[in-house]
C-alpha cells in the first residue's frame, strides 16, 4: 500500500500474559478501541513502527506528486490542467496531514525529510513508475488511488487518535482523485481508436504495479500480526488486494478495456475473481531502488529541499526581525 | 543545519459552526505565514470562514493521568442534568 511492509521489530506475537503490566493496559485499551492519544503511554515498538508506517505514508503522497505534476504543464486542455493541479495540491496537503500525525510520535519534520532523502525511510513503489502519456494521469487517478482509498479507509478506525484524524481528512477528499483518473479513462475509450488504445496502454503497464500496491503475500508478511493486534493495520494485503481487484474488474468491463492478465477469471465458488501470480520480484527490486524512476524521484525531492533551504531561513529570520522590532515599540 | 519553522496549531470556524474547531497543526516561520498556510492546507473545499493559529508550545493540556481527579467527580453529580428530575405528563413548559 502507501505503506507496504512496514517493519514492526517482532519476532512473534506476545500473549496478554507475557506483557507488562503497562504493555497489558495498553493492548487492552485497543482492544477496547479506545484511541492512543500523543500523551498516552505506549510501547517503544508500536511508536516506531507508526513513525515507520505513517512517515512512509506522507512520502508517498509527496513523492506521488512527481509523477503527476509531469503533466500539469501537457494536459490536453485548460480544465483539465485546472483539475490536475487541484488534485496535486490535495496530495501535498495529505502529506502534510500525515507528517503532523507523525510528529505527535516524538519526531521531528526536518528528521522525517533527512530519513526520506537518505533512503532510511521508503515510499510507496508505485511512484517510481514513469508517466509515459496522457492516459497515465487517468489510470493513476483509477487504479493508484483506488487502491489507496481501498487501504485508507479501514486505517480510519485505526488505533493512533492523529493516524485515524488524518486518514478521514484524506478519505474525504480522495474520491475526487479516483473520480478524476475514471472520467480522464472514459473520455480517451470513448474517443478515437488511438485514444482509446492509449488507454489499453496505460491499463498494461498500471495494472500489476497497482496490485504490488498491497504489498506481499500475507504469508511471507511477517510483521502483519504485530500490526494486526496494535490494530495500525486492519484487513492483509490479500484481503484488500482481492477486494481492489473485485471492484476494478467491472470498471474496466464498462470502460471497454481488458486488464493484462489472461488468468482473470470469476470464480462463482468464492465469489471472487481470480487472478494471476504477481511478480514480487519486481516488487522487491523496485523497493530496494532499483525502479524506473526511483533515482529520479530522490533527486528531485533533494533538489526541491536543498533550493528551498535559502526561502526556509530568510522566512525565519524576517519573523525574528519582526517580533524584536514590534517589542521594541511595545 | 538550519533550525526548523515552530509547529502552530490550527483552529478553523466553518460556515454554520459556533466556535472554532482544532483541524490539526502545520509548520510556520509567524502567525502570518501560518494563517496564509492554514488557508492552503485546511480550507481547500471552504471549510472555514475563520482561522485562528496558536504556537503549539503556547498550548497547555491536561495530562491523561489527572484524568480520574478531573472529571471523576461530574461522574457523581448526576443531579445536574434536567432529566434527573422526573416531571409529571400533566405538568407543561418544565
Amino acid at each position: 500500500m502507501y505503506a507496504q511492509m512496514v517493519d514492526t521489530g517482532a519476532k512473534r506475537l506476545r500473549t496478554l500474559e507475557e506483557l507488562s503490566p503497562e504493555e497489558r493496559a495498553f493492548q487492552e485499551r485497543i482492544d477496547a478501541d479506545i484511541k492512543i492519544e500523543p500523551k498516552d503511554w505506549m510501547p517503544e515498538g508500536y511508536r516506531k513502527t507508526l513513525i515507520r508506517q505513517i512517515s512512509q505514508h506522507a512520502h508517498s503522497e509527496i513523492v506521488g506528486m512527481l509523477p503527476e505534476g509531469n503533466w500539469i504543464t501537457r494536459a490536453p486542455t485548460l480544465k483539465r490542467k485546472a483539475i490536475l493541479m487541484a488534485k496535486v495540491q490535495d496530495e501535498a496537503g495529505h502529506g502534510l496531514y500525515l507528517y503532523a500525525a507523525a510528529e505527535t510520535l516524538g519526531i521531528s519534520r526536518d528528521e522525517l525529510i533527512a530519513d526520506l532523502h537518505s533512503g532510511k525511510a521508503k515510499y510507496s513503489s508505485i511512484f517510481n513508475y514513469p508517466t509515459l502519456t496522457w492516459a497515465d494521469i487517468g489510470a493513476i487517478g483509477w487504479l493508484v488511488d483506488g487502491a489507496a482509498i481501498m487501504n485508507q479507509i479501514p486505517l480510519c478506525r485505526c488505533s493512533h487518535g492523529p493516524y485515524s484524524r488524518a486518514m478521514i481528512r484524506v478519505c474525504k477528499e480522495e474520491s475526487f482523485h479516483q473520480r478524476q483518473g475514471f472520467d480522464i479513462m472514459m473520455t480517451l475509450c470513448r474517443g478515437t481508436p488511438e485514444q482509446k488504445a492509449m488507454a489499453q496502454d496505460a491499463l498494461n503497464r498500471w495494472w500489476w504495479p497497482s496490485l504490488m500496491m498491497f504489498g506481499p503475500p500475507d504469508a511471507d508478511s511477517v510483521h502483519s500480526a504485530q500490526s494486526a493486534q496494535w490494530k495500525i493495520k486492519i484487513l492483509s494485503n490479500d484481503e484488500l488486494r482481492q477486494r481492489f481487484v473485485d471492484q476494478t474488474v467491472p470498471q474496466a468491463d464498462y470502460l471497454g478495456i481488458k486488464m493484462p492478465d489472461p488468468l482473470l477469471k470469476w470464480n462463482e465458488e468464492r465469489g471472487h475473481y481470480d487472478f494471476g501470480p504477481i511478480d514480487f520480484e519486481e516488487l522487491y527490486n523496485v523497493v530496494k531502488g532499483n525502479g524506473p524512476c526511483n533515482r529520479d524521484r530522490m533527486r528531485a525531492r533533494i533538489e526541491a529541499w536543498e533550493e528551498g533551504a535559502w526561502v526556509r531561513e530568510a522566512a525565519l529570520t524576517h519573523a525574528a526581525k519582526q517580533a524584536a522590532r514590534s517589542k521594541k515599540a511595545a | 543545519m538550519s533550525q526548523e519553522w515552530p509547529l502552530w496549531e490550527i483552529f478553523i470556524r466553518s460556515q454554520h459552526g459556533l466556535a472554532h474547531k482544532h483541524v490539526g497543526s502545520l509548520h510556520a516561520p509567524d502567525a502570518e505565514m501560518a494563517i496564509k498556510n492554514a488557508r492552503d492546507v485546511y480550507t481547500r473545499r471552504n471549510e472555514g470562514v475563520s482561522i485562528w493559529v496558536v504556537k503549539s508550545a503556547d498550548v497547555s493540556a491536561s495530562s491523561p493521568g489527572e484524568k480520574e481527579p478531573l472529571f471523576e467527580p461530574a461522574n457523581n453529580k448526576v443531579y445536574r442534568h434536567p432529566t434527573f428530575f422526573p416531571m409529571p405528563d400533566e405538568v407543561k413548559h418544565l
